[in-house]
């Protein structure tokens, strides 16, 4: 028995939000008894596996078929299905990203296995079953779910867990090959376009968000400006992103995507029920609107009764200041 | 082309949560159940490709009668005919376990759903349906085209977009901007009444999670106003009381 952590990497690196993943693990498996152990796939440096040790990996299994270059869900779903078979894995966690939930889908109809999604807390485990606690209606609510089935799988939501790494141990690397076929490989990309230069909006820990009270796409550079300054990720509304101000993969919302950063910067934006089912799950929520009656007031921790125009330029300042 | 789209019933997205005393249900007093918002994108996308390949489109809902209207409402959008699956969809497997089981009995060509119910927000189904048919997924998928035996598709990834050619059949979950959800016109609601409703007996299936109980998470403390003359003291707020910068 064991837990297994899979591991998303990027451009080569571990993903933040896999960090917090393997560091989830590894609390689970101390539950447990056992320990935590990773699975990774593709490109990625050997050190960035072994610094997995300080978020309590022990091992890492490393599968480099050159075929999984890039993501392909039934191919991944066989690399992490085989990996659970070695490690007899009890419990699998994820990071409730695009690929993660897209594998822990697959994986759960695979193994038979109970499958949480959108998971903020560490399990409570009595006997056969843990509960996990996950958020529902779009963030306006949670859960308890109760995974019964002999193999869990967790797909924990992105900073739903302090992680504190221990600075000293390394986790060992082993290659691991799995048998794959022509077919596995079936939806493989052409072509990738990719964002450059910008923080990632999913793994970003702040967010500076623009909604239709900048007036036109001409205004963005205050949003930037901001965001660049705080080393935060830039988003937008639904209108915003329907009109084509600003591009569809940055549209938050029940609608668009869903973050849960640590600080949530919300300028020109009412707060439209929908708008927040995106983004309640932010720990800090700041919003900046004229209005003083605009309900994004009510989800917010901090606000300004403001015109943008006026209020941005003195934040960008102050945060310019700062010494990072 | 055969399409079969899965929609799901899911409370109204303005409504305002609330449970029953004992926490272990949705209070559904008031609430008004629509068609899954990333459903809709599924279904118009699916008229769409039908409009211009031909072929039919089915609906198809696992739930109790209760969410015939919205099944009605999608024929009135302009599918052919419809499945209900006679079953409370008490978790995703087994909703997976159902859509399986009837897009193994006839050729479907393409499956398609939203990309998670804003409900439970699972994000599950097509995996789920796709692992159990030994079909490829596309997940989640912002722009589809067909041409012959071969779909195209765009895929968001975080931060971007990965364009995938695929042979059929595929299972394809939908987000926007994949299409332009459509309001059901007179015609469309008058033939709807006409059109095929097929209500059908659930296969044996097993749900492997279970909700114990909900919450409403806590109420924030209120919030803290900054005069916009000194707005730069919101930072040294954000710095030094908030800790998140
Ligand atoms: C099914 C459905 C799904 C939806 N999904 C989403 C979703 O995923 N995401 C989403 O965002 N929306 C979504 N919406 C739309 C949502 O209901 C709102 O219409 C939208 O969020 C409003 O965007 P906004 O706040 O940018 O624009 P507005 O509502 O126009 O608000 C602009 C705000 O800016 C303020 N303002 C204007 N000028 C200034 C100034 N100079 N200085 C300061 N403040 C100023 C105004 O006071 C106002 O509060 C959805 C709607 C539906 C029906």
């Amino acid at each position: 028995m064991s837990v297994l952590v899979f591991i998303e990497c990027a451009d080569g690196k571990v993903k933040k939000s896999s960090l917090e993943a393997a560091f989830y693990g590894n609390q689970v498996a101390t539950q447990l008894g056992t320990s935590a152990v990773g699975v990774a796939i593709g490109e990625v440096a050997a050190d960035e596996l072994k610094n997995l040790g300080q978020y309590g990996i022990t091992k890492v299994l490393h599968d480099t078929e050159a075929r999984l270059k890039d993501y392909v869900s039934q191919a991944y779903v066989k690399v992490v299905a085989a990996a659970a078979e070695k490690e007899s894995a009890s419990v699998i966690v994820l990071s409730n990203t695009n690929i993660g939930t897209g594998i822990g889908a697959r994986l759960a109809a695979r193994l038979q296995a109970s499958y949480a999604t959108n998971v903020v807390a560490l399990p409570e485990i009595s006997g056969e079953t843990l509960k996990v606690k996950k958020t529902v209606f779009s963030g306006k609510a949670f859960a308890d779910e109760v995974l019964t089935a002999a193999t869990k799988i967790i797909a924990l939501k992105k900073n739903a867990i302090e992680v504190a790494p221990t600075g000293s141990a390394e986790a060992g690397v082993e290659p691991f090959t799995t048998p794959l076929t022509d077919a596995d490989f079936s939806g493989t990309p052409q072509e990738t376009i990719r964002a450059t230069g910008d923080v990632l909006l999913t793994e970003a820990d702040i967010v500076v968000s623009g909604g239709r009270g900048l007036r036109g796409p001409e205004n963005w550079h205050l949003i930037e400006d901001l965001a660049k300054a705080l080393g935060a990720a830039t988003a937008c509304s639904k209108p915003v992103a329907d009109v084509e101000w600003r591009p569809h993969h940055e549209h938050v919302g029940q609608t668009g995507i869903t973050i849960s950063p640590n600080l949530y910067i919300a300028v020109g934006i009412s707060g439209a029920i929908q708008h927040l089912a995106g983004v309640n799950s932010s720990k800090v929520i700041v919003v900046i609107n004229k209005d003083p009656e605009a309900p994004f007031f009510k989800a917010a921790d901090y606000g300004i009764v403001g015109d943008v125009f006026e209020v941005v330029p003195k934040l960008i300042e102050a945060a310019k200041a700062l010494e990072k | 082309m055969k399409i079969l789209v899965c929609i799901s019933n899911v409370p109204d997205t303005t409504t305002k949560i609330s449970f029953s005393s004992d926490n272990k249900e949705l209070n559904t007093a008031g609430v008004q159940f629509v068609i899954n918002p990333y459903d809709e994108y599924a279904l118009t996308r699916a008229i769409e490709l039908k409009e211009s390949l031909g072929g039919s489109v089915t609906v198809l809902n696992v739930g109790l009668a209760d969410t015939e209207a919205n099944i009605r409402k999608a024929l009135a959008i302009g599918a052919d005919d419809a499945i209900r699956v006679n079953v409370k969809p008490t978790d995703s497997f087994l909703v997976a376990q159902q859509i399986a089981a009837i897009a193994k009995q006839e050729a479907y060509d393409l499956v398609l759903m939203g990309k998670e119910s804003v409900d439970y927000n699972g994000f599950q189904v097509h995996g789920m349906v796709a692992e159990l048919l030994g079909w490829p997924a596309i997940v989640p998928a912002i722009k589809l085209d067909v041409a012959g035996t071969t779909a195209t598709l765009e895929r968001e990834i975080e931060g971007g977009k990965e364009i995938v050619q695929v042979a059929l059949p595929v299972v394809v979950s939908c987000q926007q901007p994949m299409s332009e959800p459509r309001i059901p016109n007179m015609r469309g609601i008058m033939t709807a009444r006409t059109k095929p409703l097929k209500v059908v007996e659930p296969v044996s299936s097993e749900a492997k999670t279970k909700t114990e109980a909900y919450a409403l998470p806590e109420k924030k403390s209120g919030v803290k106003l900054i005069d916009p003359a000194n707005a730069g003291e919101l930072i040294s707020l954000l710095r030094n009381e908030a800790k998140v910068i």
